[in-house]
């Protein structure tokens, strides 16, 4: 195993959509590569960031108009 | 003081989508409470801009409520409302591109190995060192920085938790071109990352 196809693997690594085998292979590799122990490390990172469910609230403004809008249709929707 | 567990429980989507069906429009209004949040996010990681999020939010949502009486209910709403917005966010970027601003998918972007360059460790903890504006901030440029459908299958995939065929059935690509776009999604956004947060 060498740096390039420890990242190569990152991915699928990531998601444990590896076998048992090759995913100890690049285990021994990050325990001994800083480099590549990094990458791994600040990718998982990197997605978590994302997930942060605390991020990226909607706005009051644009929630009011969202439901502004719901509410014309509505009354132009014939029931 | 304990209130009854149906007084407190939330409704079942299900249930909140009959009644929607039926003319009950604070059914559907509670189906929009429950996921608007949801639905902006991903508007704003498939466009990159708020302007756009917030037209797919509202085009997403006016289309679903249009289109209530069709759905049939073989998959669940959220599902649906995701699909439905997905489409939206992709129909903003095909505009885009027949303005000329933006290329949708550069082939280059398919091509050619992708290797970090920067190896170094992050500082700890990083969105506690911020404040909440500034890392979206940071976020959103890096997000907006990549291929319209990189940007889509890291949202799907990482974000909303989709698995990797149903990242491909609603985008209409392969499974293995879905694992590729990841591949290259998350490498590129922790590059980009990386130039701000690493240790040192």
């Amino acid at each position: 195993m060498n740096c390039r196809k420890a990242i190569n693997e990152i991915s699928n690594y990531l998601d444990g959509d590896l076998d048992a085998e090759l995913r100890e292979t690049i285990q021994v590799h990050l325990d001994k590569c800083h480099h590549c122990h990094a990458v791994f490390d600040t990718t998982r990172k990197t997605i978590e960031l994302y997930c942060d469910g605390k991020l990226f609230e909607l706005p009051t403004d644009v929630r009011l108009r969202l439901h502004e809008a719901l509410r014309r249709k509505l009354c132009s929707t014939p029931r | 003081m304990s209130e009854s567990p149906e007084a407190t429980l939330p409704k079942d989507e299900s249930v909140l989508v009959a009644e929607a069906k039926a003319g009950n429009y604070a059914a559907f209004d509670e189906l929009v409470n429950r996921y608007e949040k949801k639905i902006y996010r991903l508007g704003l990681h498939i466009t990159g801009n708020q302007e756009d999020a917030e037209d797919v939010l509202q085009e997403a949502f006016l289309k679903a409520f249009q289109h209530l009486p069709d759905f049939r209910e073989d998959s669940r709403f959220y599902t649906w409302i995701v699909r439905i917005a997905v489409n939206e966010g992709l129909m903003k970027l095909r505009k885009r591109r027949s303005s000329k601003e933006v290329a949708l998918d550069d082939p280059e972007d398919d091509e050619g190995e992708v290797m970090p360059r920067e190896f170094a460790d992050w500082n700890p903890n990083p969105e506690q060192q911020l404040a909440r504006a500034e890392l979206e901030s940071i976020l959103m440029k890096a997000v907006a920085g990549l291929p319209p459908t990189f940007r889509t299958v890291f949202y799907l995939r990482d974000v909303e938790g989709l698995s990797t065929e149903e990242t491909a059935e609603m985008l209409n690509l392969s499974v293995g071109a879905v694992k590729a776009r990841l591949f290259r999604a998350r490498l590129r956004l922790r590059e980009d990352l990386s130039r701000i947060f690493k240790r040192g």
